[in-house]
């Protein structure tokens, strides 16, 4: 065996004598500087790990690429992910290794859970959102959830980039009345046994949607903005539990099977295996119905008592390899630009984080006029935007579910 | 030289694969630095054992593993039994490298659209019930596992087919039945008890693998398999991607309870082996006839083609997909037609297909020669060294991909070598060595050694024999190596991506990322643009022996119809 070794490290070290990609180290960009931060731009290769599932979505990227390549001199090459969990593991694998400088992984798109993880083992560049350019326009006051992921500060270590908010929908040829509340969910439900379901927690929505249904049944909502070991969690989630022993056995094969994530639900509509959908973006739906996935009767609708809401944003991990290029990427695609870009339909249609009244006139102007999509709730038809639960909610109603629903043989 | 080649091999992937098994083992044991984990503990194991379901997730992985083995191995030794030599099974040995080069995830896919409530069969008599929504049954998804030992054993079936066909000219399998025959046996029990006793022999390796792999299969078991709970290997694959890192501890225990639970089935595989022996030998001996068997033919033909079948429709239904407009049940062809979405992949298309084939020729050629280097230096020296640590190279086969991808991660990046081709092609070779080496290694011990020894009685050193007699010989048992590891080079993903560190955009890459999207469109394209280079492989490996044996009658045999 020692034998075996020594060859191993004999091979490899010439290997690596020869071929390694030579690491060199990043230095941390003086964000206040600006000007120096585009000199030190110039030229980098900014690898943007993110999740490749939609191809609209992939064109945008593509798009914001071209345009910090042409203005700044920053080349961006995204990388497709299926999950963002693979990026994370990406650097935690490089830290467990001891590469603290030239990373593989230069920015990723994140939020919630992942982004308290990694903010949580020390794997994030920061702070530098708050002093770049193009923060400014960014609606702090009006959309407190740009600085704050879940409930938790995100402390200039990830930029905000777009807006998510839950919306169901539904086909408007097939249902006429739709449901406005849990409540009355479940009642619709017993009298259309198995047209509903939701994707199988832990996956991201349907998770979602077991705290949408926490958030609107819990006797005080502040409580779920604490860490959940400050409270008695076992009352509050007492509710939530209390319906879904109602709820399960209505729902798609009777609770016994559910679907992988939130784009199986919209299948599922096609197929008409169920009636009412939900997703974090009415953008989405009418995307979906451009994509001809769904049919264009499809509308979307939300709750009466408000739905929960999200953003998403770019973050940069300790050990990039382009800091500075990162920076000056995730600054253009806060720029009323390219947030214009996002949120017309035709591009993608996710909300902006930006402030309109911090715009030019013009810029306000060009927001006003866009044709937001069939499908598309106005923000004047979203009713109340509900906030997300600090993560330990979610980690423990996972859990908790998995013992409860998660075995039915 | 040669005698340098099992030691090469082991070199090269010794590093790799201890440490894609210490990544996976200290963690299991609650030690991993950069998470806080700085401690040995047996925490993990609690926090594993006291998952809700876990003991039914252990039931699953194991039945269903052995299930699809038993039901695919049946299927293609009953088919051979019946039908080897007969225009049938020609036409099967074509219909196979299609099928072969599905990827599994796309083959599932086409079989959930075949038979789902809302899929393709029903919506083809819906019309005539005037349903205009699914039925409310469970097809897809059932609690046992139905569905997914369906989809296993319908990809299984060509794969152990193929490994059959290359190993029957070493079975010697045509005369051994055309003596049978004479003696007046039956068809199928001639050559169950003469043929397959020399047969089985040479294919269980990649029987072994398939046990291996369906025990502890992922992209399969997600689409078909049942979730309350699903198998292992599914819900392992749960909490390693769970955004809270402290779950990889739990996620490396199961995975370690994972391969403890493959080399189980694979205990339990050996015991059925010995028992069908000793019931085999007894049965081998007395010697009954049995000519009546009508019914079986027809039965092992109606297997092997409703399996073909499955997979062809499944195939057909993604194709359709890949270029509908709106289609919704109870519709038994979309409403539209639309090219839109093939002709924006078009342009990528070039690059992502030629950085696959790179990756995929290389490691598949530096496979094919070490495994040849180690098989031949076995040849000469009539002994093998390094035989134990060999077993070293089977173990990525044991083990859930995505838990061996961490260590394997962290050695490539600690050496500095992560993001290079060299590091892709290393890290493609040890998935396909494996592959490589159980497709050649049994046909290649069980060729006889007279042929090598009498051409060095007639004075050609041992070099000239192997480039001019064993190699020759072993033609197609080599080019279906050669496509069987193009194959499985193509189909990766995590390697690719993570030792790779996303800088080579490969089909696959590409198919894995869109098809999160969920869009049946997309799933369709790319599904059948992974089939490509794969399909060119095996299109190849059956083609070259035909071109080059045309003038060779006892070369064609074997497959002649």
């Amino acid at each position: 065996m020692r034998l075996f070794f020594a060859g191993l490290s004999i091979i490899t070290g010439l290997a690596t004598a020869t071929v390694s990609v030579p690491v060199k180290a990043d230095p941390a960009p003086d964000i206040g500087n600006w000007q120096s931060v585009l000199e030190q731009a110039r030229g980098q290769t900014v690898y943007w790990h993110a999740w490749g599932g939609e191809p609209r979505i992939n064109d945008y990227i593509a798009w914001a690429g071209a345009q910090v390549e042409e203005r700044y001199g920053v080349t961006v090459k995204q990388v497709k992910l299926s999950d963002t969990s693979d990026a994370v593991a990406k650097v935690l694998s490089e830290k467990t290794a001891g590469v603290n400088d030239g990373g593989a992984v230069d920015m990723i798109w994140i939020n919630g859970e992942n982004f308290a993880a990694m903010k949580r083992n020390d794997l994030l560049f920061g702070p530098w959102v708050e002093e770049t350019p193009n923060f400014d326009y960014v609606d702090v006051k009006g959309k407190p959830t740009v600085i704050n992921d879940f409930t938790v500060p995100t402390q200039g270590l990830e930029a905000p980039w777009g807006m998510a908010q839950v919306s169901f929908y539904y086909d408007s040829a097939r249902l006429d009345d739709v449901p406005k509340s849990a409540q009355g969910l479940l009642e619709w439900l017993v009298k259309h046994p198995g047209r509903f379901t939701y994707p199988q927690p832990p996956n991201y929505m349907g998770s979602t949607f077991l705290k949408q249904i926490l958030t609107e049944l819990v006797a005080d909502p502040k409580v779920l903005q604490q860490p959940a070991d400050e409270a008695d969690a076992k009352k509050v989630l007492a509710p939530l539990w209390g319906y879904l022993d109602d709820l399960q056995p209505l729902l798609w094969r009777d609770g016994q099977a559910y679907p992988q994530n939130g784009a199986s639900l919209r299948t599922m509509m096609a197929d008409n295996e169920i009636d009412i959908a939900f997703s974090f973006s009415s953008g989405e739906v009418s995307s979906a119905i451009e994509a001809m996935e769904l049919p264009d009767t499809v509308r979307s609708y939300v709750f009466d008592k408000g739905t929960l809401g999200n953003t998403n944003f770019v973050a940069i991990p300790y050990n990039a390899s382009a800091k500075a290029g990162a920076v000056v990427l995730a600054d253009f695609l806060m720029s009323p630009e390219a947030q214009l870009r996002k949120q017309d339909p035709q591009y993608w249609g996710a909300d902006t984080v930006l402030a309109m009244d911090k715009l030019p006139a013009d810029m306000q102007k060009a927001f006003a006029n866009l044709d937001i999509g069939i499908a598309s709730l106005a923000p004047a038809d979203r009713g109340t935007v509900l906030g997300e639960p600090h993560p330990s909610w979610m980690e423990l109603v996972e859990t908790e579910w998995q013992k409860r629903y998660g075995v039915v043989q | 030289m040669l005698r340098f080649v099992p030691a090469l091999t082991i070199i090269l992937m010794i590093g790799p694969v201890c440490a894609g098994l210490i990544g996976t083992i200290l963690p299991a044991f609650g030690y991993l630095p950069a998470l806080g984990g700085n401690r040995f503990s047996v925490g993990p194991w609690q926090d594993l054992l006291a998952q809700p379901g876990l003991g039914i997730s252990m039931r699953l992985s194991l039945v269903n593993g052995l299930a699809a083995t038993l039901i695919s191995l049946g299927v293609v030794v009953l088919f051979c039994a019946a039908w080897q030599g007969t225009r049938i099974f020609s036409v099967m040995q074509r219909l196979l490298s299609p099928i072969l080069s599905v990827p599994h995830a796309a083959a599932a896919f086409g079989l959930a659209f075949l038979i789902a409530p809302s899929g393709w069969i029903v919506r083809a008599i819906a019309p005539l019930g005037g349903w205009d929504r699914p039925p409310d049954i469970v097809t897809l998804q059932d609690p046992l596992g139905m569905a997914l030992i369906v989809g296993l054993v319908v990809k299984e079936i060509p794969f152990l087919l193929l490994m059959t066909l290359a190993a029957l000219p070493q079975a010697d399998a045509d005369r051994t039945r055309k003596i049978a025959l004479t003696l007046g046996y039956g068809r199928v029990v001639g050559w169950l008890k003469t043929v397959l006793p020399r047969l089985y022999p040479q294919i269980r390796l990649p029987v072994l693998a398939v046990l291996a792999y369906s025990t502890s299969v992922v992209d399969v078991a997600m689409i078909l398999g049942p979730t309350t709970p699903a198998p292992l290997a599914v819900r392992i694959l749960g909490w390693l991607s769970d955004p809270d890192l402290s779950h990889r501890f739990l996620a490396s225990a199961g995975a370690v309870l994972q391969l403890l639970l493959v080399l189980f089935a694979i205990g339990i595989w050996f015991i059925g082996e010995r028992l069908m022996a000793h019931w085999g030998c007894r049965w081998a001996q007395n010697g009954a006839r049995g000519r009546g068997d009508d019914p079986i033919r027809t039965l092992a033909a109606g297997a092997a083609i409703v399996s073909a079948l499955a997979v062809f429709l499944g195939l057909a239904g993604l194709l359709v997909w890949s270029v509908a407009g709106y289609w919704a049940f109870p519709e038994f062809l979309p409403r539209s037609f639309s090219l839109r979405l093939w002709m924006r992949e078009y342009h990528t298309l070039g690059a992502a297909l030629m950085t696959t084939l790179l990756i995929a020729g290389l490691s598949v050629l530096v496979a094919i020669c070490l495994v040849l280097g180690c098989l031949e230096n076995e040849t000469r020296r009539s002994y093998r060294p390094g035989a134990g640590a060999l077993v070293l190279i089977y173990v990525p086969l044991l083990m859930p991909q995505i838990s061996f991808m961490f260590g394997l991660q962290v050695f490539f990046t600690g050496l500095g070598l992560e993001r290079s081709l060299m590091s892709v092609v290393v890290a493609h070779l040890i998935f396909v060595l494996p592959y490589v080496f159980l497709s050649l290694a049994d046909p290649f011990r069980a060729l006889d050694p007279r042929y090598g020894q009498t051409a060095l009685c007639l004075g050609a050193s041992p070099m000239r024999v192997f480039w001019s007699v064993r190699l020759p010989l072993l033609t197609r048992a080599v080019l279906t190596a050669f496509a069987v590891g193009i194959a499985v080079s193509v189909g990766q993903y995590l390697p690719t991506l993570l030792i790779g560190a996303g800088r080579f955009a490969t089909v696959t890459t590409e198919a894995v990322a869109l098809a999160s999207g969920g869009d049946r469109r997309m799933i369709g394209i790319y599904g059948i643009l992974q089939m490509i280079l794969p399909f060119a492989g095996f299109a190849v490996s059956l083609l070259i022996p035909v071109f080059l044996f045309r003038h060779r009658r006892g070369m064609g045999t074997q497959n002649r119809i």
